[in-house]
């Protein structure tokens, strides 16, 4: 983790109507942090990410994602970051080496860059003899780990992950989360939401949304002293049970 | 007298040319008035278990029943008596929550006056949303809509299929609150989740992973089984602790635990100073024997049998 920073917004709003989903957010955030974005259902953190990956547009505010503003540059928003949730990940109905060489063609590499980085990928997960397989065939926690290698397949500078650990087994969970030290470590900044109070404490920092505002931003260790709060759990209930509003 | 049991069933399912035993010879029985509970990941056999014993699906081999009564034979009385909260929301979304509680009021043949003390303090959260439609609630509010359904007429047993999936920690919380009272008035439930924190809460817990059943007891009784010491390590640097702690040869596992690594090693008669040594490049380490707790125990149990979390199909 350095001081470079990739991630900036600047009371950063979207309203729809009357209600603000998200307000006035402002934060930093550094090349290679792994950054944990909690809060409740509903606590606005969908429509922040929306906005942040280019795919919805503030109502005010500013944010610049990777160098590009997010009102101006949203095409080259998205050739900059990957993207992966648990309801939408990779084509079911496409062999493993399908999904790997679509979602490359897609973030722009070339053919023989696609040929190389798949068996290397391949390899690296050991799945070199189900390359033909489909995706759909594979058990979930696999479909996970794949889709997580897809979403940073082309070196984005920031990966966003949206509860990427939900319902796999708890081996898997943290091989996941080996994966997610090692993207970081290479200095891909990860940006992830989780249910998993204990993946908290895997973040270099995290912030609580409660009602559409940020309402605590800080390590882990920091939060639990600032708090007087054995666990990232404990720091989240005295939170987030202040929220007034569902989703 | 059980008010389920199950005995050797199995349930497969055809892929392609791959047989693929979703449920794989279970049996277990769930006590009068128990909170039972079924811990496993998706795809370990949940749900098929589920729609067994609520009759909307066939095992291949053993049987099953439901307050003595045959999942197969006596699928129409089972039906009347059973609360069912599938995994995925299945109301109706283009009801209002009222209207979604009277239609099922209505098939079961009672009324929502009739048995509205048993839902008062979940319906009370959810009538200043009574005219809206259910498909525009809040998941939380979905899921105690669900459950109010669930339990309008009065079921003697209660079967949720991960009501707690995708919710957050203080939604979470709130439903286990309000499993508690249901237990208290009498009500057998039988609840799956794949969070681990959530088995302590329950009475006795079946680990699930694969079609097969790892272990069945109470919480307590799994946790003082765990056969090795454990060890909460840190240190600054998580990150190389971890990958150090995993080098060490007499470690036989290590994962992250949130804030610590736990750490179990493969002789419990050890000298902690030679670890300590071997780590002598860490700043801050700590290192604590700690008691196990659920997850530890599924972790071990995992690793130990044959049904490793990372097989794929042949």
């Amino acid at each position: 983790m350095n001081n470079e920073i990739v991630i900036k917004t600047d009371k950063l709003t979207k309203k729809f109507g009357d209600f603000i989903a998200a307000n006035e957010l402002t934060f930093e955030i550094y090349r290679g942090e792994i950054f944990g974005f909690l809060g409740a259902n509903g606590a606005g953190k969908t429509t922040a990410m929306k906005m942040l990956i280019g795919i919805s547009k503030p109502s005010s505010g500013d944010a610049n994602i990777a160098g590009f503003d997010v009102y101006k540059d949203t095409e080259n928003i998205k050739r900059s970051i990957g993207y992966m949730s648990q309801k939408f990940s990779l084509y079911e109905d496409l062999t493993v080496k399908e999904n790997i060489t679509l979602f490359g063609g897609i973030y722009g590499l070339n053919d023989d860059e696609i040929e190389t980085k798949c068996n290397e990928l391949l390899e690296k997960l050991n799945l070199q003899n189900d390359a033909n397989k489909l995706v759909g065939s594979l058990p979930l926690g696999w479909k996970q780990k794949l889709a997580f290698s897809t979403a940073i397949f082309h070196t984005p500078k920031i990966v966003f992950l949206d509860e990427p650990t939900g319902g796999v087994d708890p081996i898997t969970r943290r091989q996941f989360w080996d994966m997610i030290y090692e993207a970081a470590h290479n200095g891909i900044t990860v940006f992830v939401t989780t249910h998993y109070m204990d993946e908290a404490e895997y973040c270099d920092r995290v912030s609580i949304m409660v009602d559409g505002v940020i309402k605590a931003l800080d390590s882990p260790a920091e939060l639990k002293k600032q708090f007087n709060a054995k666990s990232m759990d404990d720091v989240f209930l005295m939170l987030a049970r202040s929220a007034k509003r569902g989703d | 007298m059980n008010t389920i049991e199950l005995k050797n069933i199995v349930k497969t399912y055809s892929a392609k040319k791959n047989k693929i035993a979703a449920v794989d010879d279970v049996s277990f029985s769930v006590k009068e008035g128990e909170l039972f509970g079924l811990i496993g990941p998706d795809g370990a056999g949940k749900s098929s278990i589920f729609r067994i014993l609520t009759t909307l699906l066939l095992a291949d081999r053993g049987s099953a029943s439901v307050m003595e009564l045959d999942v197969v034979k006596d699928y129409k009385e089972i039906r009347k008596i059973v609360g069912y909260m599938p995994g995925r929301f299945s109301l109706y979304q283009d009801l209002t929550v009222e209207e979604n509680l009277e239609f099922f009021a209505t098939i079961f043949n009672t009324t929502i006056q009739a048995n509205y003390n048993l839902i008062e303090d979940i319906y009370v959260q959810l009538e200043p949303f009574k005219n809206r439609r259910a498909g525009k609630l809040s998941g939380g509010m979905k899921q105690k809509l669900a459950l109010s359904c669930a339990l309008i007429h009065k079921p003697k047993v209660l079967f949720l299929d991960e009501p707690t999936t995708g919710v957050d920690p203080v939604s979470r919380t709130e439903f286990w609150e309000m499993l508690k009272r249901l237990k208290e008035q009498g009500i057998s439930i039988l609840v799956s989740t794949p969070y681990m924190d959530e088995a302590k809460l329950c009475d006795r817990i079946a680990l699930i992973q694969n079609g097969k059943i790892l272990e069945i007891d109470t919480p307590h009784n799994i946790v003082n089984r765990f056969a090795n010491n454990l060890y909460a390590v840190r240190s600054e640097n998580m990150y190389e602790l971890l990958t150090d702690l995993r080098s060490f040869p007499k470690t036989k596992s290590c994962f992250a635990f949130g804030d610590k690594h736990h750490l179990v090693l493969n002789d419990d008669n050890f000298d902690l100073n030679e670890l300590k040594t071997y780590l002598q490049n860490q700043t801050n380490l700590e290192i604590k024997k700690i008691e196990p707790g659920i997850e530890d125990c599924f972790m071990s149990l995992i690793a130990k049998s044959n049904t490793t979390p990372e097989k794929l199909p042949a």
